[in-house]
């Protein structure tokens, strides 16, 4: 493909569209067949735990790793085939900031304006701007050794957007940032799209793929296992979540069967002995459930309320837990 | 951080951006990248000035020790010695200089930022060639103090200011050249450790299995001819024709073959195994 086909097929085209992505380490197949289509001017959140093929389905979009099996485009550019233009399409900012510690946060935005041949004179003045849009001006000149997590995770993001990519790649962003911090950075995300930049981010958690994200694809070992809207997946799961301990594991039948008489819904089994989880819509309902559990005669050890997370999610998702990496579930996946 | 960007640009258009995207790095951009690179790591450089260490303190600690301990026992006193030695020690030290570009390397790509380096539309080799044109300038420093050691300690280079700095320029280049294969160990190694290990197996025999410290009439047959086949011996002999007699002999011409020979098969090689990293 020339250049000249490569603008005609980049008009309509989806930001990113795999097919059957694949890559092994060794025997572990990190990702296994892995779909996505990410339309343009959208934020797309990749949500797993860790270990699930985030970064490394990531990674291989970026050029940063070979595509060991199926197809990838970026704006109907094949990956594999034209690393080089993808570079130029694709802003990435990694789980570990990439920047340069010997380097001042200045030096770092011109260093990597000149690498991608910005005029020296223009370097200067993007660095500024940069720096004041990031709220690093006053940092702007000391060691990056000086700063903080979230300085470096601004600075790191400053210096993907030097040539206002189209498409931004953003691996966990915010993971290990303070909640304030973190709320800025989402900000800062949710104004690249308004730029008319396609974002596709990586996370852990729920309700960060709930705050930023239109659309959502969730993995686990390597395969994706769900994809939607965060609602959809949300409506999936409660919008609230009733945990259950009974006393004796043995009443967990009678338990399962008022759950179901009380809300029509069918409580996920955790595989702890006589723990049940059930999906609330409102978190009020649990009071239903609990009166009804009294009456029944069933006993609890412990109970409590709690917004859905990533692991509910799973749970509803996969039948297995998040945590479950062990030998069980890499037996489920052969 | 503010949650508007500049309100008055344009949306970025992917059509126009995938249009406009070149398909490969032009020579012109490849030399623009690896100077910038090389800024980079003139930069580090400086704020780590215990890098320059071992250019400064190596050849002034050996040509002294050298000059003493093996002076009187191969040239009847040290300062007969000394346009013997003086190009030895500039080829050794120029050697030694160039392990630590691959070490150097090595520690660098396990750094973070060598992940945005690879995201780049940038040139795959301007990331390597980069800190080896800034190690020009460390060549330069250990070159000029082995000389200047050796003037200090009696040593009349009989090739004058011409002589001295062809020999000088030669054995930059050459470490130079050299620096590829260092730097490819830097890029096949798992750690900086190993590199320094595998390096030092590769210098130690180059420069002792050579004449730069001792006539090679003294060695055993055997030895002989390795030590005339090597290398750093053709370097040194260069640099004693340049630097004792103003003469631009075969050695010359041998030293530049080989160290172009060298960077034919070790850039390539380099260049091919970084890539493979990712």
């Amino acid at each position: 493909m020339n250049i000249a086909e490569l603008g005609r097929t980049g008009g309509g085209e989806p930001a990113v569209r795999t097919e059957g992505l694949a890559k092994s380490f060794g025997e572990h197949r990190a990702v296994d067949g892995i779909d996505l289509e990410v339309r343009p001017g959208e934020i797309f959140g990749v949500l797993g735990p860790n270990g699930a093929g985030k970064t490394t389905t990531l990674r291989m979009l970026a050029t940063l790793l070979k595509i060991d099996a199926g197809r990838a485009e970026i704006f109907g550019v094949d990956v594999a085939g034209n690393p080089h233009v993808i570079r130029q399409l694709v802003g990435v900012t990694g789980q570990y900031a990439s920047v340069d510690e010997n380097l001042t946060a200045r030096e770092n935005l011109w260093l990597f304006s000149r690498l991608q041949g910005v005029p020296a004179g223009r370097a200067r003045g993007i660095a500024i701007d940069l720096l004041a849009q990031f709220g690093l001006e006053k940092a702007a000149d000391k060691p990056i050794a000086q700063f903080s997590g979230g300085m470096r995770r601004r600075l790191d993001l400053a210096a993907s957007l030097i040539t206002r990519p189209p498409l931004i790649f953003l691996d966990e962003p915010t993971t290990g940032l303070d909640p304030r911090t973190r709320g800025q950075m989402w900000d800062t995300i949710r104004s690249l799209v308004a730029d008319g930049c396609t974002v596709l981010l990586t996370t852990q958690y729920l309700d960060e793929a709930d705050q930023l994200a239109d659309r959502v694809a969730v993995i686990d070992h390597g395969r994706k296992v769900a994809e939607g809207t965060p609602d959809e997946l949300k409506s999936a799961v409660g919008n609230s979540t009733l945990q259950l301990l009974l006393a004796e594991p043995a009443e967990v039948p009678a338990a399962v069967e008022v759950v179901r008489r009380v809300l029509g819904s069918e409580p996920v089994l955790s595989p702890e002995q006589g723990r049940l989880n059930v999906a609330l819509d409102r978190a009020d309902l649990a009071a239903d459930v609990l009166i009804a559990l009294r009456t029944a005669g069933l006993s609890i050890s412990s109970v409590s309320v709690a917004k859905p997370s990533l692991d509910e999610v799973f749970l509803v998702l996969t039948g297995h837990e998040t945590d479950d990496h062990g030998d069980r579930a890499l037996e489920e996946s052969r | 951080m503010t949650s508007t960007i500049a309100p008055a640009r344009e949306a970025v258009q992917a059509a126009d951006r995938v249009a406009a995207a070149r398909r490969r790095v032009t020579v012109g951009e490849t030399i623009a990248q690896t100077l910038t690179m090389a800024w980079r790591a003139l930069k580090k450089m400086r704020r780590n000035p215990e890098q320059f260490f071992d250019v400064a303190l190596q050849p002034i600690l050996f040509t002294a020790m050298f000059a003493f301990i093996f002076g009187g026992a191969i040239a009847g006193d040290v300062e007969s010695y000394l346009p013997l030695m003086i190009p030895g020690i500039l080829a050794q030290t120029v050697l030694t200089t160039c392990m630590a570009t691959g070490t150097q390397l090595r520690e660098d790509m396990e750094k973070g930022v060598f992940d945005r380096f690879k995201s780049l539309p940038i040139a795959r080799i301007a990331p390597l060639a980069g800190p080896m044109v800034a190690d020009l300038l460390r060549y330069a420093i250990a070159a000029t103090l082995t000389f200047g050691m050796g003037l200090v300690m009696g040593y009349r280079p009989g090739g004058g200011v011409a002589g001295v700095l062809g020999a000088i320029l030669l054995a930059i280049f050459t470490g130079w050249s050299l620096a590829w294969v260092f730097t490819w160990v830097g890029t096949i190694a798992r750690s900086a450790q190993a590199v320094q290990g595998i390096s030092m197996m590769i210098l130690f025999p180059l420069t002792f299995l050579s004449n730069a410290f001792v006539p090679v009439e003294t060695l055993p047959g055997w030895l002989e001819a390795f030590v005339r086949v090597n290398p750093v011996s053709q370097l040194v002999t260069a640099a004693r024709d340049l630097a004792n007699g103003g003469l631009v002999s075969g050695s010359v011409a041998w030293t530049l073959l080989a160290s172009l020979i060298v960077i034919a098969i070790f850039a390539p090689l380099s260049v091919r195994s970084y890539k493979r990293h990712m």
